[in-house]
């Protein structure tokens, strides 16, 4: 099979169809996000679509459509570019792995319309992230078994003995999200065991307490395994790549890798301290939160050491801007969630703004910048054609950047401001405010918080047009061009 | 031995699905033997509550509210007892939500009536000036789905065990039976009965005209939740 005397040929026909996914499903999920921000904000925005358009019935739209559509597209994407590519094999030299591919595709499509439908009309297990009623659920573990086959089927035939690094954090994805969305979506279907009322509907294995504790445990850890490990395995490819560093340390990956892998499982519990869980696992959820600092900064400071001696590239390069900021997005939530971890502060901070502040300026500056740069470096590879515009990318960093800052400092706000009012009291021991005066108080943050979100999107409509040019109307180029490290940008 | 590894996918994945099983097994697996049993006055819920409860979820009310009172005096002045382990032995899904940008209602039942929820839901900023929350018309019209909540209590009694049609002994040493009936129309007959006594605190003509031909309105329903919560 092998042709050492050409390089090889991969096929991206794949990662093609994935790309276009991340960006339709960037579009919906953070359009749908920034319409429940001004909704907080400027509550008759709750009344455009009837019963469809309220606050809460689109809010899961909104999460499952950024962390499992917008995102898991991304990492199914760069999956398929980036396998084939470390693993030095090529998906045209199996058919079965091209049929696969093309059935993942399809099916993972499937499901996630079908969750934008269902969730519409209010079909939802209430779990969050683990919305999807129970049909849906196993068209889920459909595609994931899939994605699974073309894992391990492209490393069966890889011709690089040694798995990359990137390759470590992909199995793990795969590996630990299986673990957790089979374990927290246990439940029984009411149809089937009584021969009454809808088919779908269904109720959870666990009562009480103990759901609780397994949906924690899978809710922090999907936050690990789709929104770190493998954005972990893009940021180990693409930034080496684009900038034509070596990665600085082989040891420091190795520690960051099996130490996240250990430590993560054990923080879900940081999600339910003051709660009636018992009080040792929340302080083993608050310790291992702590500990988690290090292979989280590992990683990231394995990543910014990489570019050591080459940080003017940080200034001719947009992708290479959008991966750094990501790295210290990375730093800079992965030190936060902790300090919402301990005890005291969590305290304060549980219930409030300062959370979904926290999952933004991770979400919005380490996920978010990581994809766009992934798919802005692949995309002339996948379609030889220059990037249409530098400085539409320019301007798209910076527009989102902005709305990253004015989201999470809002929120830092909002959120300190209501937890202090909620305890506030006078001196005569009684509260000082009722609960709708703590709402009231937040108008200009959330107002300022939809203003930061809206600021994004539209770098994610920028970031949309600039590929779309891209692919329709960019410079072709000749194989050589491709055989380069910095993305071909056209200067404009 | 992690170059070895790099090399071997099979021993490498197996490598790693233990490291991440470890937590798991240590932390969740004991606590299962513990934390289900219900507190003394904690009962399954009947029908009716079941279908109100179908109707919190369907629109999300976990979104917006929690229903756990940490162990704090502000939060226990505020909302009464701290929430109890055992208050949820028959909660599934659990529902304690993760975000409070509306008040917690773990004990709502104690203090807003039917006819303040009634108007709430109509109309918030008619009770509550400045609030935020949409209103919720639709479920003045829609009808409740009871015979999935039925079919839900079939299930929880007949898969985990949930006292139905048995004694169960209060707080205050009274007891109380849950009924589940062997048939749904059975079952509807009393989830209307519960309905009519709802009904008639409340003020809206179509929500009662609907109650009287033997349908059930989806805030009838999540109102006969909101009350137990106590």
């Amino acid at each position: 099979m092998g042709n050492n005397q050409h390089p090889l040929a991969y096929d991206y026909t794949v990662t093609r169809l994935f790309l276009y996914a991340t960006i339709l499903f960037g579009i919906i999920g953070m359009t749908i996000g920034v319409i429940i921000a001004f909704q907080l904000a400027f509550p008759e925005l709750n009344y455009l679509f009837g019963e469809y358009g309220t606050f809460s019935r689109l809010r899961p739209i909104h999460t499952n459509g950024v962390a499992f559509g917008f995102t898991v597209s991304g990492i199914f994407a760069t999956w398929y570019y980036v396998g084939q590519r470390v693993l030095k094999v090529s998906m045209a030299e199996s058919p079965f792995l091209m049929v696969v591919g093309k059935l993942h595709f399809a099916v993972y499509i499937l499901t996630i319309l079908l969750a934008v439908v269902t969730l519409f009309a209010g079909i939802t297990t209430s779990k969050e992230y683990a919305e999807l009623e129970w049909p849906l659920d196993l068209l889920v573990v459909v595609f994931w078994v899939l994605w699974g086959v073309s894992i391990f089927g492209l490393i069966g035939i890889r011709r690089e003995r040694t798995l990359y690094i990137s390759i470590w954090y992909y199995i793990a994805a795969f590996l630990a999200v299986a673990m957790l969305f089979l374990f927290n979506n246990m439940e029984v279907p009411t149809a089937l065991v009584s021969g009454h009322g809808s088919w779908y509907h269904s109720v959870s294995w666990y009562a009480g307490t103990n759901d609780a504790l397994v949906q924690w445990w899978f809710g922090h850890n999907a936050v690990a395994f789709v929104f770190t490990t493998p954005i972990v395995a893009m940021i180990y490819y693409f930034l080496p790549k684009e900038s034509g560093q070596t990665v600085y340390s082989y040891k420091l990956s190795l520690l960051s890798f099996w130490g996240l892998m250990f430590v993560y499982l054990w923080a879900g519990g940081h999600h339910l301290i003051y709660s009636t869980v018992p009080d040792w696992m929340q302080t083993m959820g608050s310790v291992f939160s702590i500990v988690l600092i290090l292979p989280s900064w590992g990683s990231a400071i394995n990543m910014l050491l990489t570019m050591k001696g080459e940080w003017n590239q940080l200034q001719s390069n947009p992708l290479i801007k959008f991966m750094v900021l990501g790295s210290t997005f990375y730093m800079l939530s992965t030190l936060e969630g902790p300090i919402q971890a301990i005890k005291s502060v969590n305290a304060l901070a549980h219930f409030t703004d300062w959370i979904p502040g926290h999952v933004h300026d991770g979400t919005l500056g380490w996920v978010g910048f990581m994809i766009i740069a992934a798919i802005y470096h692949m995309t002339p590879r996948l379609f030889k054609r220059e990037l249409y515009s530098k400085s539409l990318m320019e301007t798209q960093f910076w527009l989102q950047t902005i709305g990253i800052v004015l989201y999470f400092s809002s929120m830092w706000i909002a959120g300190i401001t209501q937890g202090m009012m909620w305890r506030a009291t006078d001196e005569f021991g009684n509260l000082s405010y009722s609960f709708i005066d703590t709402v009231v108080v937040l108008h200009p943050y959330y107002t300022l918080r939809a203003v930061g979100g809206l600021l994004y999107l539209t770098g994610i409509f920028i970031w949309a047009y600039n590929i779309y040019k891209t692919i329709s109307v960019g410079r072709k180029l000749e194989d050589k061009e491709l055989n380069v490290n910095k993305s071909p940008m056209s200067a404009n | 031995m992690f170059h070895w590894l790099e090399e071997r996918p099979f021993f490498f994945a197996v490598g790693v699905f233990l490291t991440i099983a470890f937590a798991g097994l240590i932390e969740i697996l004991p606590s299962f033997v513990e934390a289900s049993r219900p507190t003394v006055g904690t009962k399954p819920y009947s029908t009716l509550e079941l279908a109100g409860r179908n109707v919190y979820i369907a629109d999300s009310c976990n979104a917006c509210h929690s229903q756990l009172i940490r162990p704090f005096k502000n939060e226990t002045d505020r909302y009464g007892m701290y929430s109890l382990s055992g208050e949820y032995a028959y909660d599934r899904p659990f529902l304690w939500g993760s975000k409070r940008t509306g008040p917690d209602l773990h004990r709502v039942g104690n203090y807003r009536t039917t006819d303040w929820h009634e108007n709430h839901m109509w109309d918030p900023i008619s009770v509550v000036p400045g609030s935020i929350m949409p209103a919720y018309k639709h479920m003045f019209s829609k009808s409740a789905d009871l015979e999935t909540a039925y079919a839900e209590a079939v299930t929880v009694n007949k898969v985990f065990n949930a006292p139905y049609n048995t004694a169960i002994t209060m707080r205050d040493g009274s007891s109380v039976t849950v009924k589940l009936p062997a048939t749904y129309d059975e079952a509807k007959a009393d989830m209307l009965t519960e309905a009519k006594i709802i009904a008639n605190s409340m003020k809206n003509q179509d929500v009662k005209d609907a109650v009287e031909k033997g349908e059930i309105p989806q805030i009838v329903a999540l109102i006969a939740y909101l009350n137990i919560l106590k």
